[in-house]
C-alpha cells in the first residue's frame, strides 16, 4: 500500500518529469516573421536596378541573378529588416548604382544641390534682366522726351508750317 | 536712336548685375563641367591592358579573410571573376580548382575567386558544390570588376610577378592545360 505522503511525493515527481521533458522536447520558438509576399518584395525591388541587365528594375527583371536578389530581399524582410535597411545592404554589397535614387552622401549631394541651386539663380537673374529692362526703358523713355531736342518752328519749316495751320484753324473755329 | 537704345538698355543690364554674381556663375558652370569632363573620362577609360601595371585591390572572402594584392608581390595572381547565376562559370569551377591543387605548394601563385554581384547563400552553395578551396569573397560594391572593366562573368586575369597584367580570358577555361599554358610562363 502506498500511504498519501508517497503517492503526493510521487505526483510532485511526475509533476517534475513532465516539466523536464516538456523544456526539453519543446524547441524554443523565437518571434517569426510572416513570409512577405511577393508584392512586399516587389515593393522594394522596384527601387532598385539589377546591375548586370542594366535599365531594368529589379522587380520585373526576369534573370536568375534578379531572381536570387528578390529571394534576398525576401529573407531580409522576413528578418525584420525595413525598406530602407535593405536598399542600404544592397548598395553596401553592390554599390550605390544598384539604386532608383541616389543616397544624399559624398559627391551625390551635387545632385540635390546644384539643381535647385541652379533653378534658384536662374530665376533670380531672369528678375534682374527684366527689371533692369523695364527700367531702363521707362527711364530712357523719359529721358528721351526731356533731352531729344525737339525741332522748334524756326528751325523746322514743316513743323512751323503745321503750327500755322493749327492757328488758323483755331482762328476760323473760335 | 534706337540702337542707341538698346545698347543703353544693354549697358545698363550689365551695370546691374554685380561682378561678383557672374564670377560665382561662371565658376559654378566650370566646375560643373569638370564634373561632367571627370566623369566622361571614367566612363570611357578602357579596361587594363596587357602589360598595364594592376592596381592593387582587397578581396575580403566570405570566411571573413582579408586579402590584398600588395602583400602578394612577387607571386602570380589569377583573378577570377564568378558568379551562381553563370552557368558558364561552373564549367570552369573544377579546372580551376584542380589547377589551384597543382600550384598550391609552389606558393608563388595564387588564386583569387571574385563573386560579381552575387548573393551569399548561393555563392557559398556554388563554392560547396565545387569544392572551391581557394579564396573566394564577394565583390563589394562591384569595386574590383569596375577596376578591370569586366564584361561579363566568367573572366580570369593573370597579374605576373611584377605586378602587371599577364593574361585575359573572357569566358570559360575548358581544361586544366589551357590554365598552365596561361600560368607557366610566368613561373621562373
Amino acid at each position: 500500500m502506498i500511504g498519501k505522503t508517497g503517492l503526493l511525493r510521487r505526483l510532485a515527481w511526475l509533476v517534475v518529469l513532465t516539466g523536464i521533458l516538456m523544456a526539453v522536447a519543446v524547441e524554443p520558438v523565437s518571434a517569426q516573421q510572416p513570409t512577405p509576399s511577393d508584392d512586399d518584395v516587389n515593393r522594394v525591388a522596384k527601387q532598385m536596378y539589377c546591375p548586370v541587365c542594366e535599365n531594368i528594375p529589379l522587380d520585373v527583371c526576369p534573370t536568375q541573378a534578379c531572381a536570387q536578389w528578390r529571394e534576398l530581399i525576401r529573407l531580409k524582410l522576413s528578418e525584420g529588416l525595413t525598406d530602407e535597411e535593405i536598399r542600404q545592404y544592397f548598395a553596401e554589397q553592390y554599390g550605390d548604382r544598384v539604386l532608383d535614387v541616389p543616397p544624399a552622401r559624398g559627391l551625390n549631394w551635387l545632385v540635390y544641390v546644384l539643381p535647385p541651386l541652379f533653378i534658384a539663380g536662374g530665376v533670380w537673374i531672369v528678375a534682374r534682366v527684366f527689371r533692369s529692362m523695364v527700367k531702363p526703358s521707362a527711364e530712357n523713355a523719359g529721358a528721351s522726351l526731356e533731352t531729344t531736342p525737339t525741332p522748334s518752328a524756326a528751325e523746322d519749316p514743316y513743323v512751323a508750317k503745321i503750327e500755322e495751320e493749327l492757328r488758323r484753324r483755331e482762328r476760323e473755329g473760335g | 536712336m534706337v540702337e542707341e537704345r538698346i545698347n543703353n538698355a544693354e549697358k545698363t543690364n550689365r551695370q546691374t548685375l554685380p561682378r561678383w554674381v557672374v564670377g560665382l556663375v561662371f565658376a559654378v558652370l566650370i566646375g560643373f563641367l569638370v564634373l561632367i569632363g571627370l566623369g566622361l573620362r571614367r566612363t570611357q577609360e578602357g579596361p587594363i591592358v596587357i602589360g598595364q601595371k594592376v592596381p592593387y585591390f582587397e578581396l575580403k572572402t566570405f570566411d571573413g579573410e582579408v586579402y590584398h594584392t600588395q602583400q602578394m608581390q612577387g607571386k602570380v595572381i589569377v583573378v577570377n571573376f564568378w558568379a551562381s547565376w553563370c552557368k558558364p562559370c561552373e564549367q570552369e569551377a573544377f579546372e580551376l580548382e584542380e589547377a589551384w591543387q597543382f600550384y598550391k605548394p609552389r606558393g608563388d601563385v595564387v588564386f583569387l575567386g571574385v563573386d560579381y554581384v552575387d548573393t551569399e547563400p548561393e555563392a557559398k552553395a556554388f563554392i560547396q558544390q565545387f569544392g572551391l578551396t581557394y579564396p573566394n569573397g564577394p565583390d563589394l560594391r562591384t569595386r574590383i570588376s569596375q577596376m578591370f572593366r569586366i564584361q561579363g562573368v566568367p573572366e580570369t586575369y593573370i597579374i605576373d610577378r611584377e605586378g602587371r597584367l599577364a593574361f585575359v580570358k573572357k569566358g570559360p577555361f575548358l581544361s586544366v592545360t589551357e590554365i598552365r599554358g596561361a600560368v607557366d610562363p610566368l613561373l621562373p
